[in-house]
């Protein structure tokens, strides 16, 4: 069982990413705490995408400091981290053994185990089918059980739906709630205003690799606190 | 995971059919570093089964052309050499590769041409005129160029007759580099003349329309020479199966077999060991 | 074109007749390669997936060598392996030279390369599809490694018949440390060879359709273990 109160809550202060004399993240301060719904939120281009490879690891900082709960970085903290991705990333193999896959890194080859997790996405039945044939809402859903599958302290999600049709999304936005109550924390980019409204418990809003706020989402939609994401949640083009 | 077991077997299977050695390291069988004349010829497949049922020992044999047989042989790469290059031979032995030179048959050379005869050598039994007249019609001429036997045959007659050709390389005067087959083939291929032992050219299976011109000259005559080669310089060489085999083909049955083999009621080669 | 339906027919006949002779040659020849190219896989799909994931210095330069050697001349191969297991040379005392595994070697050396080349791009390019995915689930090198290779596994079979193709189709290696002798280490190419040099060109030309269609076979066999291992619906 997920045990959040180890890496969380996890503090990060001045955090930068530059590229030439680009800065895509730009001095990033934001706490994440455990229980709540966390969505990221702002326009195209806004580093959401950036931000959230930092705090899993994948890409090292130019500058600023991520405490999480367990002081040291590296593999350690990563391993109690997952992450769904845009665009998954199917083995080439069965909906099972992708399934299998993620187990065994974990030290689990439980057939049983693998089972419930393909129930927990509906995909029981799917099990022996190469992945790959997978329709793009199926391979979203396993991608997402796969990263269930080992149990993680924190999901990252990074617009998991902004290519899948709204039954597919409805899927995945109810998985994500699923684990939300099993007590993983879930830290949700999206640029889908809806889908932040039916998820969020709290918004992180990014504009231009800055973060203007974090807010609790009923807050943020009434009354947000930066003219940004007034703008934003208005429809409009944020330059 | 069926297909994996599938690859795991086929590897198995292969790599133990393939790992131990099966070169024969006991006397059972020996190597023989040979001219390609008494090979292609078919000497060696009417030969070579009468003397492993006489002595049980199997020879191979590497047929390679008397410039490589020879190399090979003084790497110590075979139990016993036999070529059609006397001087070559002799050379052999005094730097101490090998033990002893032996006759143990001969045939002739003959050249052969299209049959245009373009030189207008028909007939001719002297072979250096023959040249000669080729080189003057600067007719298309395919030489071994490889330093066998046949190739230091063919230098020699052509410096009897004070003649250059290689100066003419690539013009009229081809040079192969290759064996006696390859060169055949060349030189039907392009209508050039060509001087080869006749053992080959009677088994040759690609004569075209080429004919024989000129035969019968003394110089035209091709001495096969074998040698033991010498265990002091290479200790792996197995003297023992080696001087067997040389005992038996310079003996009576081998000179006998020798004699036996016709190819199309022709006689190939003609035994000249000296009794001993 | 006398030759050519000469030929068609004699290679009919010998088949027909499972000319044993024949039989011995394409067993020696299938031996010698397959050996080779198992041999090759075994080496060159773990340098390759190396040399395809990994960051190392002089990397470059390695593969640059690599994808090079994919072009050494098999006549070449077949001088330097004879020099070193002559008697004469440094390796004479292991006796290999003019046996099977000596040809096995020297095909080895030549397709070697081949693999391992092949190998590293095709690696290289499912790893760059996996590498964001494999690093967010902390796979570790060597499982990372063995999933790439299983998961490339249909890239990889016509990466090894690729060397396969080098290996049955060479005749100058094989014919200098195996020395072409007869019932011993003669195999298709150097019959082939053999037989060009005697002039009997139809019969050459009949041993060069059945090698066409020994290498036909070989593939197809890969193309139907390809296609059960696909209806299995992966493992």
């Amino acid at each position: 069982m997920p045990m959040p109160d180890a890496l969380l809550p996890a503090s990060i202060s001045g955090l930068t990413f530059e590229v030439g004399n680009r800065r895509l993240v730009d001095d990033a301060h934001l706490e994440l705490r455990p229980g709540a719904i966390t969505m990221i939120m702002g326009p195209n281009g806004a580093g959401k995408s950036l931000l959230l490879r930092l705090l899993h690891g994948l890409i090292e900082p130019s500058a600023g400091n991520i405490e999480w709960g367990m002081r040291a970085r590296g593999d350690d903290i990563r391993q109690r981290q997952a992450m769904v991705f845009q665009r998954p990333v199917m083995l080439r193999r069965s909906v099972a053994a992708n399934i299998d896959f993620a187990l065994k890194l974990r030290g689990k080859t439980d057939t049983e185990a693998r089972d419930r997790i393909l129930s927990t996405v509906g995909l029981q039945d799917r099990a022996k089918q190469p992945a790959r044939l997978l329709s793009g809402g199926e391979q979203q859903r396993l991608s997402l059980a796969r990263a269930l599958a080992t149990e993680p302290d924190v999901l990252f999600l990074d617009e998991p739906t902004a290519h899948l049709d709204p039954a597919s999304t409805a899927a995945i936005e109810d998985v994500v709630r699923e684990a939300h109550r099993a007590g993983t924390k879930i830290v949700f980019v999206s640029h889908d205003i809806g889908q932040a409204r039916r998820l969020a418990d709290e918004v992180i809003f990014m504009h231009g690799g800055r973060i203007f706020e974090q807010t609790p989402a009923p807050q943020f939609f009434e009354k947000p606190k930066s003219p940004e994401a007034m703008h934003f949640l208005a429809g409009e083009l944020v330059l | 995971m069926k297909v994996q077991s599938i690859f795991a077997f086929l590897a198995v299977c292969t790599l133990g059919f393939g790992i131990p050695s099966d070169t024969d390291a006991s006397e059972h069988s020996l190597i023989l570093q040979s001219t390609t004349s008494t090979a292609n010829s078919g000497l060696y497949d009417h030969l070579l089964p009468i003397f492993e049922a006489a002595s049980g020992i199997k020879v191979h044999v590497v047929a390679v052309g008397t410039g490589q047989a020879i190399r090979n042989a003084r790497n110590g790469d075979g139990d016993v050499l036999l070529v059609h290059a006397k001087a070559a031979e002799e050379k052999f032995v005094a730097d101490g590769f090998g033990v002893k030179r032996f006759d143990v048959m001969y045939n002739d050379f003959v050249i052969v041409g299209p049959p245009s005869d373009p030189a207008h050598i028909a007939g001719l039994s002297d072979a250096k005129k023959a040249l000669r007249k080729i080189a003057a019609t600067r007719a298309p001429f395919a030489s071994r160029g490889d330093n066998s036997g046949t190739h230091i045959k063919e230098k020699q007659l052509w410096a009897a007759e004070n003649l250059n050709p290689a100066k003419e390389s690539g013009t009229w005067y081809r040079e192969t580099g290759s064996g006696m087959g390859a060169t055949l083939n060349v030189g039907v291929g392009m209508g050039a003349y060509v001087l080869t032992d006749r053992a080959t050219w009677l088994s040759h299976g690609n004569k075209g329309d080429f004919k024989l011109y000129v035969q019968g000259d003394k110089a035209l005559f091709n001495q096969y020479g074998i040698i033991l080669i010498n265990p002091a310089k290479h200790p792996r060489v197995k003297a023992s199966a080696g001087q067997r085999f040389i005992d038996w083909i310079l003996g009576p049955q081998g000179q006998r077999a020798i004699a036996g083999y016709k190819l199309r009621g022709q006689q190939l080669f003609f035994p000249n060991a000296i009794p001993r | 074109m006398q030759d050519f339906a000469a030929a068609f027919i004699e290679a009919v006949n010998l088949l027909a007749r499972a000319d044993s002779d024949l039989l011995e040659i394409v067993g020696l020849s299938l031996r010698v390669s397959l050996s080779a190219v198992i041999v090759s896989c075994i080496i060159g799909f773990p340098i390759g997936a190396a040399l395809g994931i990994g960051r190392f210095p002089g990397r470059q330069t390695l593969i640059v060598c690599v994808n090079a050697l994919m072009g050494l001349p098999p006549v070449v191969v077949g001088l330097m392996v004879y020099l070193f297991l002559s008697n004469a040379g440094p390796l004479g005392w292991m006796e290999l030279l003019y046996s099977p595994t000596a040809m096995i070697v020297a095909q080895t050396i030549l397709v070697a390369p081949i693999v391992t080349a092949l190998s590293r791009q095709v690696v290289a390019d499912l790893h760059a599809e996996y590498e964001e995915q494999f690093r967010s689930l902390s796979v570790p090198t060597r499982t990372a490694v063995a999933a790439l290779l299983w998961d490339a596994r249909h890239s990889l079979a016509t990466v090894a018949l690729a060397g396969f193709g080098r290996a049955i189709a060479e005749v100058g290696a094989v014919i200098i440390v195996g020395g072409n002798i007869d019932h011993l280490t003669r195999v298709m190419t150097t019959a082939i060879a053999l037989e060009t040099s005697k002039g009997n060109l139809a019969l050459a030309l009949a041993l060069g359709l059945i090698l066409i269609v020994l290498a036909l076979t070989v593939n197809a066999s890969v193309a139907i273990l390809r296609g059960a291992s696909e209806r299995h619906a992966n493992a």
